[in-house]
């Protein structure tokens, strides 16, 4: 969400030259914030006669949609901020811990503060890092988190899942709904750690109905800050698109997104729920209001298709992605909308203007 | 979107603005589109063709155009035929450009036209919708009219020597009437049969091209008039004990749609 693979190389050398320059590079948990309290004992009372209705976790605190949403949960709320993805030399004031899930200081940050939520939003994204490393974070280390939730008594999670998990596909009927099966685990293998995520919460979700486990499928996110694969096609003054192809998409505003992860956690309705507004354009619409000009490419066969997309390096969504930006995947926010009485602020008019008044 | 913008202005006459403009679209976003793709401008556009097709050279003659109601849930359930799903576009576009009370009904197509460049998205942009039990329940809360072939490409791939023969119908549509307590307006097609009319399926070329089938047939289709007889509406209780129940009521509407076919061929007088 804040950073992306090219940036890798340069970062680790800096990372080394710092380093080298006596400060050493964070790997245990390191606070920058609330250093000398004692914290051991879990936060008295949430509500009446309290300043705040608890301590809240916020995995991927350095992202866009983290940053927003630890904005709005400061008004209530004491939030402590944890990134997992060193790729970073400076971070924002949102992060308060930098450690790998998968590391035992990571218990530290558990049993130094009493959480009573966990807001979920650290996640590798597709196309950062390779899918091994990408699988160890997003699953193995969000196993771990659980896990640790369990320990500590953590009463409430939310977690950051994709529409991405539906897969695309020609027969994808429009306005998927909760119920359909996760089929990228099928239709497209490389991104499976997306969906091994969400069965990893589906299992605690009805195993552990203690942590009252609910899961954000959101369509794209996009707006200032965001970073992802579509945000990136958006920004950029030449974008691809397949000829002969122009997918109705759904986009969500960070600001939005940030308010409805919000909601979710307020109201505490566990559960399954796609985010998405009842607003629909098609890809080379958006491109076009955005300010891009297009580039097409060959569409067919499929294997042309994906290889321009390979030419086309980090200019072009990765291949495996590349049926995303050929079938519509629609998704039905209703159920979302309706339990937690949420309606989006931001237009799409609003929404890819922004990426035009960037150009 | 400037594809569209230039071809506007240049094509569409102000009747077929006015048509498509007085049509209800509830589902409609910012951006002129519906969840399921339709976009009124691409649909004025090509009803611009369709019109003259429909009226000049189909010639279209549509009775019982009074059974289909104004609003609210419907399944527009008949025989298909012609290799192309022109009797999905004309079935359309003649209860689009009903006197009174006109609405889009959108057509349910095969499952392989979205994998094909342009084609896909333009039969989205103009009311076609995939096939799928999903959309369909979809449309159906959201009160939308439907236009659905049960035979699926077992009628539309069919060789000439088969027409108006009812093939065997999917019982899809009859669940969905059922659950989703939705009338059903049964419609028989004369002349699509003769719009296209194939001698053989050569398979071999269509395994090749991954298509459901490759007609031996005109290049173009023929300029064959079309009769489209719409039934009264059929209203069936979610009772069913078993599947029989609901072949012997999917069996009703065929017996519907073959009366109505009789009615079609009788008021032919020639083909062509």
């Amino acid at each position: 969400m804040t950073e992306s693979t090219e940036n890798k190389s340069d970062i680790d050398e800096t990372a080394n030259s710092t380093q080298e320059s006596a400060t050493p590079r964070r790997k245990t948990p390191a606070r920058r914030q609330s250093r000398g309290r004692n914290t051991r004992s879990r936060p008295k009372a949430h509500g009446i006669g309290s300043d705040t209705r608890g301590k809240v976790l916020v995995t991927g605190a350095a992202g866009a949609l983290a940053q927003h949403v630890i904005a709005l949960l400061k008004e209530n709320y004491e939030v402590v901020g944890v990134e997992f993805r060193g790729l970073q030399t400076d971070y924002p004031d949102t992060v308060d811990y930098v450690v790998d899930f998968n590391t035992r200081p990571f218990e530290d940050v558990f049993r130094e503060h009493g959480f009573m939520g966990i807001i979920h939003l650290g996640r590798i994204r597709f196309t950062q890092s390779t899918r091994n490393r990408r699988y160890s974070a997003n699953v193995v280390g969000t196993a771990r988190l659980l896990r640790l939730a369990r320990k500590y008594g953590v009463e409430q999670v939310i977690a950051l899942s994709t529409y991405h998990v539906y897969g695309a596909d020609a027969r994808n009927p429009s306005l998927i709904d909760e119920e359909y099966p996760m089929r990228a685990a099928n239709l497209m293998p490389e991104i499976v750690d997306a969906v091994e995520l969400e069965n990893l919460f589906n299992i605690h979700l009805y195993k552990h109905p203690e942590l009252n486990i609910a899961i954000l499928r959101p369509c794209n996110i996009a707006g200032p800050g965001i970073n992802n694969e579509i945000s990136r096609m958006l920004s950029q003054s030449v974008a691809p698109c397949l000829f002969g192809f122009s997918p109705l998409m759904q986009f969500i505003h960070v600001e939005d997104m940030a308010a409805a992860v919000l909601r979710s956690f307020e109201r505490n309705r566990p559960g399954v729920y796609n985010v998405a507004p009842e607003d629909y354009v098609a890809y080379q619409d958006a491109l076009q209001l955005a300010g891009c000009r297009r580039l097409f490419l060959p569409s067919v066969p499929p294997s042309l298709a994906r290889r321009s997309v390979r030419a086309l390096g980090r200019y072009a969504p990765p291949d495996y992605l590349i049926d995303f930006f050929k079938y519509a995947v629609i998704i039905d926010g209703g159920l979302f909308a309706r339990t937690f009485d949420f309606t989006p602020q931001h237009s799409l008019s609003e929404l890819l203007g922004h990426y035009r008044g960037r150009k | 979107m400037r594809t569209r913008q230039f071809l506007k202005p240049r094509t569409v006459g102000r009747d077929v603005d006015r048509l498509v403009d007085a049509l209800p679209k509830h589902n409609i976003g910012t951006q002129g589109y519906d969840p399921w793709g339709l976009n009124p401008d691409t649909a004025k556009i090509t009803f611009t063709a369709v019109r003259w097709l429909y009226q000049n050279y189909f010639r279209v003659q549509a009775n019982g155009l009074d059974n289909i109601p104004g609003e609210g849930r419907l399944l527009i359930i008949g025989n298909h035929s012609g290799q192309l799903p022109m009797d999905g576009v004309m079935v359309s576009f003649s209860v689009a450009n009903k006197a009174e009370n006109a609405r889009l009904p959108r057509s349910m197509i095969e499952r392989w036209f979205p994998s094909v460049p342009f084609l896909g998205n333009w039969m989205n942009s103009v009311g076609g919708v995939i096939g799928d039990p999903k959309n369909c329940a979809k449309m159906l809360e959201r009160e939308e009219a439907i236009v659905v072939f049960p035979e699926g490409i077992r009628g539309s791939g069919k060789p000439y020597r088969l027409r108006y023969q009812l093939q065997r119908f999917g019982h899809g549509f009859m669940h969905l009437a059922m659950e989703h307590n939705t009338p059903i307006v049964p419609v028989g097609v004369v002349g699509c049969e003769e719009t296209m009319p194939s001698l053989v399926d050569i398979k071999p070329l269509a395994r090749m091209l991954g298509m459901p089938y490759f007609p031996l047939a005109p290049l173009v289709p023929l300029p064959a008039r079309v009769f489209l007889n719409f039934g009264k509406p059929m209203h069936f209780a979610n009772d069913a004990r078993n599947e029989r129940d609901v072949e012997w009521r999917v069996e009703e509407v065929k017996d519907a749609i073959r009366d109505l076919i009789d009615t079609g061929i009788a008021q032919r007088k020639s083909i062509f």
